[in-house]
């Protein structure tokens, strides 16, 4: 089938088999490999986008339900070469071990930020409740998230 | 931009420093390549086709129905490989390459499919036809011991793959005020790196290309060639940084499988592994163990007599050597005048049980340190008194002729006592509990580095090391940066191809830091020998920068300097683990807990870390790995487990029904302290870290629940069930 959507902002066509989710669309067939696969089964958020402003976990999301919609993924969340504030307190903050859960991670706090810019450590929480790390105890990723939504109210 | 010149400061610039990690970047960016992100032009996917059970004699095999799916180019069998099919392991070469006649554990590949697309190989496995009759598994530690049971690996006379006695001192005739004696069980827990496990095989003119996120790739070439009958330096391995390590991709797994299918095909073969066949992979043991401790009046340990049983897999993969280690250091940082140790690694039809966090020391350590709170209680004195009371002063031997403790080590007690609050009084349901762990580090072991100076003075380190998460590259640049006397902009850390970077043992046992480091450390210094015999010949002075000195020496030609360093940990023959511990990991962990005793649920008020860390290079990695190893170690105290059925089937495989810790299971307060006396054997004087963090969680936690609530549970993990079953109990 023939999948239209706008993905960071570009617009982008391409076929796609109807059974694929849209992770697998944009990991296999756009190439955008910054959006992780985990447990396939939305359980562990690694996949989290944004669909239409939401977060989604991409994995539960069929491609073809995307139709017209607009995706942001990790790889659009720089703008002009310029770290997105989340993606510069989670490197301040000493969020990031490996790396693997952090696109979604970072997905998620956007969506967290963007639905309360200044939310208490027990909001922080629920919003990335969905989310599974294994590297961090997580309370860098909280202090990280604590300081984007501080420095983007100011 | 480069403020090149080559005098060293005598005060570390850049070691001690919290350097923001190198690929943080990448890592926030969707840029870092990991194992699963790769694309190899022309590659097949591979797909496992497995029974559904654990143990099952194979009565034929029907490929037709799949081979006609369009896209198939590959089915393999046993059959298809060389006979006897080639075993390997990286302990013993006792695992097939594939299953041969019998499955071992559920999971265990019998067929490989390989297809032009993913979607191919999936429905062309689905169509392969496996007749079996399932014979009766071995599951259990119980089971395991029993010799009217059915042999795993029937080549061998039992299902008990190694015994080890240590020990000293004369454990029946020592004369004890108090024993304490109890049955402890640590369950059967999985890594779950959030990077499931990824492979790429691809034959290539000089022989096969291996890209795999191993922590050891070293190791991995090893296990390689060997299947193969092949030289190692036929082989080479690409390891993208793992997303996640932990043990789990310490050791090969199905590589040598994949060598195979991909040297058969003649073409790439691409394996990216599900969450649930990542958990039928690699896990951790379980254990019982036995503990008898004998105690003076005043709380002094007379023995410790431990009976060990860890129930390994089908195939030994590292597991005799996490059994061995753990139990010889299994009486923990304490002195014992008398000690006897058995342990035991045993076979059953389940995943086979690898390296993870801790090494076996987490099973130990939860019964050692239990023993000490019941003695205590009984002996009417403080937790942290009684602890006190045992641990070996700063240089003391406490295992013999083994290397004795290398820091002060009541310093972390006292340190992670008073960071709990231990004196304060406690609210109702609430409880603090304190415990020690003590690791052994990695023993026999070497590691080699290379330092290229360029000739515009910067550098390129390469070493075989594997950045999973814990911050090597960050950690080596910084040395680097001292050593050489340039900015961390300037140096770039190769890592991962064995074809470019020289041998390295593994990036296990906490060890990078303490061995990789000295090896880069003795390659700067290499570089600065050669950088001053050029200086003393051109006639320059110390002061020039490298970029002039080396064109005053290569002209045109651009040459650079080329160091070459290495270190190891001695090999000592005779000795029980091949060498003596260059350090020892030491971690203080105490917590407070409050019991809701209407639903046994635990929340975790605080927990505090302590590790004697000798020096951090960068203290900020050194925190976050411990956090992240004690949250992690609250997740086998607390919910994790492996369960299976009488099949042998993992039930609660994958992510919805197996639980590790989320956000919401932090503790409200967590801190971890360092300890920087300067006394490990490592750059600087560091120790290894990153282990420590899960050592004793479960017994701090444990001994807390037992203050809040009053109960004394010994099997692993503490879930609201078996808390709120423990409380009726006591009150009936
Ligand atoms: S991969 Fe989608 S939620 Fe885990
Ligand atoms: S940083 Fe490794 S899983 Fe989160």
């Amino acid at each position: 089938m023939n999948l239209r959507l706008t993905i960071n902002g570009k617009e982008v066509a391409r076929e796609v088999a109807a059974h694929h989710t849209l992770l697998e669309f944009l990991r296999d067939d756009v190439g955008l490999t910054g959006t992780k696969e985990c447990c396939a089964e939305g359980e562990c958020g690694a996949c989290t986008v944004l669909l239409d402003g939401k977060a989604v976990n991409s994995c539960l999301v069929l491609a073809v339900e995307t139709e017209g919609s607009a995706v942001t993924t990790i790889e659009g969340l720089e703008k002009d070469g310029q770290l997105d504030p989340l993606q510069q307190a989670f490197i301040d903050k000493g969020a990031v071990q490996c790396g693997f859960c952090i696109p979604g991670m970072i997905l998620a706090a956007k969506y967290l930020l963007q639905e309360n810019s200044n939310p208490t450590d027990a909001e922080i929480k629920q919003g990335l409740a969905g989310n599974l790390c294994r590297c961090a105890g997580y309370s860098r990723i909280i202090d990280a998230v604590r300081e984007a939504g501080r420095a983007a109210r100011q | 931009m480069p403020p090149v010149n080559n005098l060293k400061d005598d005060k570390p610039k850049w070691v001690g420093q919290s350097l923001g990690r190198v690929g943080a970047e990448d890592r926030v960016t969707g840029r870092q390549k990991y194992a699963a992100d790769l694309r190899i032009d022309n590659a097949l996917q591979v797909k496992f086709v497995t029974v559904d059970c654990a143990r099952a004699r194979i009565i034929a095999i029907h490929t037709e129905a799949a081979a006609a799916v369009e896209g198939v180019r590959c089915i393999l069998t046993s059959a298809d490989l060389p006979q006897p099919v080639p075993k390997c392991g990286p302990a013993y070469d006792d695992r097939p390459v594939i299953a041969v006649g019998e499955t071992r554990f559920h999971g265990e590949p019998v067929v490989v499919v390989a297809a032009e697309t993913e979607d191919a190989a999936e429905l062309a496995a689905s169509l392969v036809r496996i007749e079996y009759e399932e014979l009766p598994p071995v599951l259990t530690v119980e089971a395991a011991l029993d010799p009217g049971s059915p042999l795993v690996q029937d080549h061998l006379q039992s299902n008990v793959l190694t015994e080890n006695h240590f020990g000293w001192g004369d454990v029946d005739s020592a004369q004890a005020h108090c024993i304490v004696e109890n049955d402890y069980t640590f369950p059967m827990v999985t890594h779950f790196a959030i990077e499931p496990h990824a492979f790429i095989a691809a034959p290539d003119p000089d022989g096969i290309t291996i890209w795999s996120p191993i922590q050891h790739p070293y190791v991995l070439r090893r296990v390689v060639a060997t299947a193969l009958g092949w030289p190692v330096a036929r082989v080479r391995i690409i390891a993208p940084d793992p997303g996640g390590g932990f043990g789990g991709k310490g050791w090969p797994k199905v590589e040598p499988l994949l060598a195979f299918l991909a040297l058969r095909v003649g073409r790439p073969v691409r394996l990216v592994m599900s969450l649930e066949e990542t958990f039928q992979a690699v896990r951790r043991a379980s254990a019982k163990v036995h503990a008898r401790t004998g105690f003076d009046a005043d709380g002094r340990i007379v023995f410790q007599d431990l009976e060990a049983n860890f129930l390994l897999g089908a195939y030994a993969d590292i597991g005799p050597r996490v059994v061995s280690k753990a139990s010889y250091s299994a009486c923990g940082p304490y002195r014992a005048p008398h000690a006897r140790v058995v342990s035991r690694a045993l076979l059953s039809h389940t995943t086979p049980s690898t390296a993870f966090r801790g090494f076996g020391t987490p099973q130990a350590s939860w019964a050692v340190e239990s023993q000490l709170n019941e003695a205590a209680a009984r002996l009417g004195l403080d937790r942290v008194e009684i602890r006190r009371r045992n641990v070996p002063a700063k240089g003391e031997e406490f295992i013999p002729n083994e290397n004795g403790a290398d820091g002060n080590w009541i310093e972390s007690l006292e340190k992670a006592a008073a960071a709990v609050a231990w004196d304060v009084p406690l609210a109702p349901n609430r409880g603090r509990g304190i415990s020690l762990g003590l690791k052994s580090s990695s023993t026999a072991s070497a590691s080699f580095a290379l330092v290229r100076l360029h000739h515009d003075g910067s550098a390129s380190v390469l070493s075989g090391t594997s950045d999973m998460g814990q911050g090597a590259r960050t950690v080596f640049t910084q040395i680097v940066a001292d050593e050489l006397a340039i900015e961390p902009d300037q140096i770039v850390v190769v890592m991962g191809d064995t074809s470019v970077v020289p041998f390295d043992s593994s990036t296990s046992a906490s060890r990078s830091t303490v061995f990789m480091g000295n090896a880069i450390i003795a390659a700067c210094k290499h570089v600065q020998e050669q950088v001053a015999a050029i200086a003393l010949e051109v006639g320059a002075g110390a002061e020039v920068p490298y970029e002039e000195l080396l064109r005053a020496y290569y002209g045109s030609a651009r040459g650079e300097v080329i160091g070459l360093g290495s270190a190891r940990s001695a090999y000592v023959p005779g000795h029980p683990l091949g060498g003596k511990s260059a350090f020892w990991e030491m971690m203080a962990a105490a917590a407070e807990v409050e019991v809701d005793p209407e639903t046994g649920m635990v929340d975790i008020r605080k927990l505090v870390l302590v590790s004697d860390v000798g020096k951090a290079l960068n203290p900020m990695q050194v925190e976050t790995q411990d956090e992240g190893s004690a949250v992690m170690g609250l997740g086998h105290t607390l919910m994790e487990q492996l369960l299976l059925d009488s099949h042998g089937r993992i039930r609660n495989l994958g992510a919805l029904d197996y639980r590790i810790p989320t956000i919401e299971d932090i503790p409200a307060e967590l801190h971890s302290f360092l300890i920087e006396n300067e006394d490990g054997p490592g750059p600087s004087g560091a120790k290894g870290a990153g282990e420590g963090g899960l050592l004793s969680i479960a017994a701090a936690v444990g001994s807390a629940i037992n203050q809040a609530v009053g109960v004394a549970i010994r099997d692993l993990p503490l879930t609201p069930e078996r808390i709120w079953q423990a409380i009726q109990d006591r009150q009936t």
